[in-house]
């Protein structure tokens, strides 16, 4: 784009004056230099977290004093902070799983089918989307407490469960939709033009291809399930999730420990997503070649 | 609402094909149906049925005497509190929510263009810091700001060094309320806008530049205009949810002067009885999102949404 870079000119003939070269490379570098500071302002409130795991706190882990490696040396040292976790991890596992494999078939009936009720489909699964949190989890527990409770089923991790599946289900059609209308109808229809059957076809041509779109389906399904504390403060009875424990402890100040666990999972999600990246890249590059 | 996922269109791949296929290659058969039941069986059962039951709640009345037994009826009073008590919790709910999206706006445009435009192989390095912080659990980044923002923080001090905070103090205010808001649906904001600059072709707001636009021109007549789809679906996602949280008000905010989630929160875990009053109000506010978001569709939409 910029044929000229103000830090080399080519021409001798002109040569802008420091103060003009300085406007120029600031007009070039603009938005970069304002995307680095949104950056920053973005993690600036993990550095704090990250900081105050090592706050050698009394009874408040508010205010900084002094340094201690205790916390991470035992970060399951407080009561419910670790139970709490294992909790957000099945949740998010068992909701992940089963919102990804019904998001997606849903997903291949949107795009690849022509039916009646279609239009209809699109809405239900675009209002959860547009509807507020509180809302859902309001209505939630208005059925689980005065309708499903006659059935047997009470307040706890079932019910954190199902809810979760529901907010995550629209979140991965989206998701898997984009990337089946990116695909090219032509390579399926290859497949069939060779003999083969539409499971074979979708099997060994189509599932590989929306593999990628289906993964960070997943990925974006865990996180808005592990995250979740509104929809799941009405539904979870008793039950403790991470989110849930670190809000009631906020209350009297959040032991350091969940600034321990907190950063941790943020590490253990940015590894995995960088691994995404290479081994996704490394698999393009190599059908380049 | 398509353009929130570009996390998963991975640049170079040989099977991405740049056109959506010709309606012609769409295939009529049940298996449609096989796919969608189980989905929309689940919405049908964990978003459908509970959303009828929350409006059967906001027209039960309470057994007097009996705090959290109710019975069927069919009483308006319960919508004529919530519109008339609560007025102002609505007021605040949405001008917090409104200034938080603008500012969002501010703030994600210039990151999402950076990234299409001039972050070339950071691209996707930018793009895992967006989200990266989504995996601190938000009460904790939440909290964070609460120090940040303390009366004794660097923040504070520097504002009032240069005499810009005439009220000595930020956290407990609104402007936390709006701050912590914003930054908490950033990201909500940043990746719509960056999937359609993404999309859009960098020749087009090149030739704005060919023909004579000043750099300012040239944004405000190409590519503004281009992103419109990512811009609308970012505000709908900041929006929506700052509209109905509670958290920043918690954690953040004064202790009068609540918003509309902190009084559903209250009414339905914290009151005796106050089921109905709060599902009217669940379903006040859920109808005028609705509202807004359809105008709003309607006004600026396109059919990427939906």
């Amino acid at each position: 784009m910029a044929t000229m870079t103000p830090t080399s000119p080519s021409s001798s003939a002109y040569r802008p004056s420091a103060a003009k070269r300085a406007q120029l490379w600031l007009a070039n570098h603009f938005a970069m230099l304002s995307a680095i500071l949104v950056l920053l302002y973005l993690f600036l409130p993990v550095a704090y977290t990250f900081a105050f795991s090592f706050n050698d706190h009394g009874k408040t882990n508010i205010v900084w004093q002094g340094f201690t490696w205790e916390h991470w040396q035992d970060p399951c040292g407080v009561t419910g902070a670790c139970e709490s976790l294992v909790t957000s991890l099945q949740v998010g596992a068992i909701s992940t799983l089963v919102a990804t494999v019904l998001g997606t078939m849903m997903a291949l009936a949107m795009v690849r089918y022509r039916f009646r009720g279609k239009q209809a489909s699109n809405v239900l699964i675009f209002v959860p989307m547009a509807t507020p949190e509180i809302v859902m989890g309001a209505a939630l527990l208005t059925i689980f407490v005065q309708g499903f409770s006659n059935i047997g089923i009470d307040l706890g991790f079932g019910t954190i469960v199902f809810s979760h599946i529901m907010f995550c289900l629209s979140f991965v059609v989206v998701t898997v939709r984009a990337r089946i209308q990116s695909l090219d109808p032509r390579i399926e229809e290859a497949a069939q033009d060779l003999y083969a059957s539409p499971m074979q076809t979708f099997w060994k041509v189509t599932f590989p291809l929306i593999l990628p779109g289906i993964l960070g389906a997943a990925m974006l399904a865990f996180s808005l399930s592990f995250d979740d504390f509104i929809i799941t403060n009405f539904v979870s009875g008793n039950e403790n999730t991470f989110p849930k424990f670190v809000y009631v402890a906020s209350r009297r100040g959040i032991p350091a420990e969940a600034n321990v666990i907190g950063f941790s999972m943020f590490v253990i999600a940015v590894l995995l997503v960088v691994g995404a990246q290479v081994v996704s890249s490394m698999r393009a590059s190599k059908y380049k070649s | 609402m398509s353009s929130l996922a570009p996390v998963s269109q991975v640049a170079g791949d040989p099977a991405v094909h740049p056109t959506p296929p010709a309606p012609e290659t769409q295939k009529r058969s049940w298996t449609a149906y096989l796919l969608l039941l189980p989905g929309v069986l689940w919405l049908g059962v964990f978003f459908i049925l509970p959303l009828v039951q929350l409006a059967s709640v906001s027209l039960q009345s309470r057994y007097p005497g009996f705090p959290g037994y109710y019975y069927r009826d069919l009483n308006f009073e319960n919508y004529v509190a919530a519109l008339t008590d609560y007025a102002p919790h609505f007021a605040r709910s949405f001008l917090y929510a409104g200034m938080a999206t603008l500012l969002a706006f501010v703030i994600a445009y210039p990151l999402a263009y950076a990234m299409a435009f001039k972050a070339g192989r950071w691209r996707n390095l930018m793009m895992i810091c967006v989200i990266a912080p989504f995996f601190t659990s938000f009460i904790l980044r939440t909290f964070a700001w609460s120090q940040i923002l303390a009366d004794e923080g660097w923040v504070v001090g520097v504002l009032s060094f240069f005499n810009l905070l005439p009220g000595g103090s930020i956290i407990n205010t609104p402007i936390a309320v709006v701050a912590g808001l914003t930054y908490n649906f950033l990201p909500f904001m940043v990746l719509p806008i960056y999937a359609s600059l993404e999309r859009a072709d960098p020749r087009v707001i090149e030739a704005g530049g060919d023909l004579y636009a000043n750099g300012f021109t040239t944004f405000r007549t190409v590519t503004l205009p281009m992103s419109m789809p990512g811009v609308l679906a970012g505000t709908l996602l900041t929006f929506i949810p700052a509209a109905g949280d509670f958290v920043n008000m918690e954690l953040l905010g004064p202790q009068r002067g609540k918003m509309v989630g902190n009084v559903i929160n209250d009414q339905f875990l914290a009151i005796p009885g106050g089921y109905p009053v709060a599902a009217a109000l669940s379903f006040t506010l859920m109808a005028a999102i609705l509202a807004m978001v359809f105008l709003y569709v309607r006004r600026f939409g396109t059919e990427e949404l939906v």
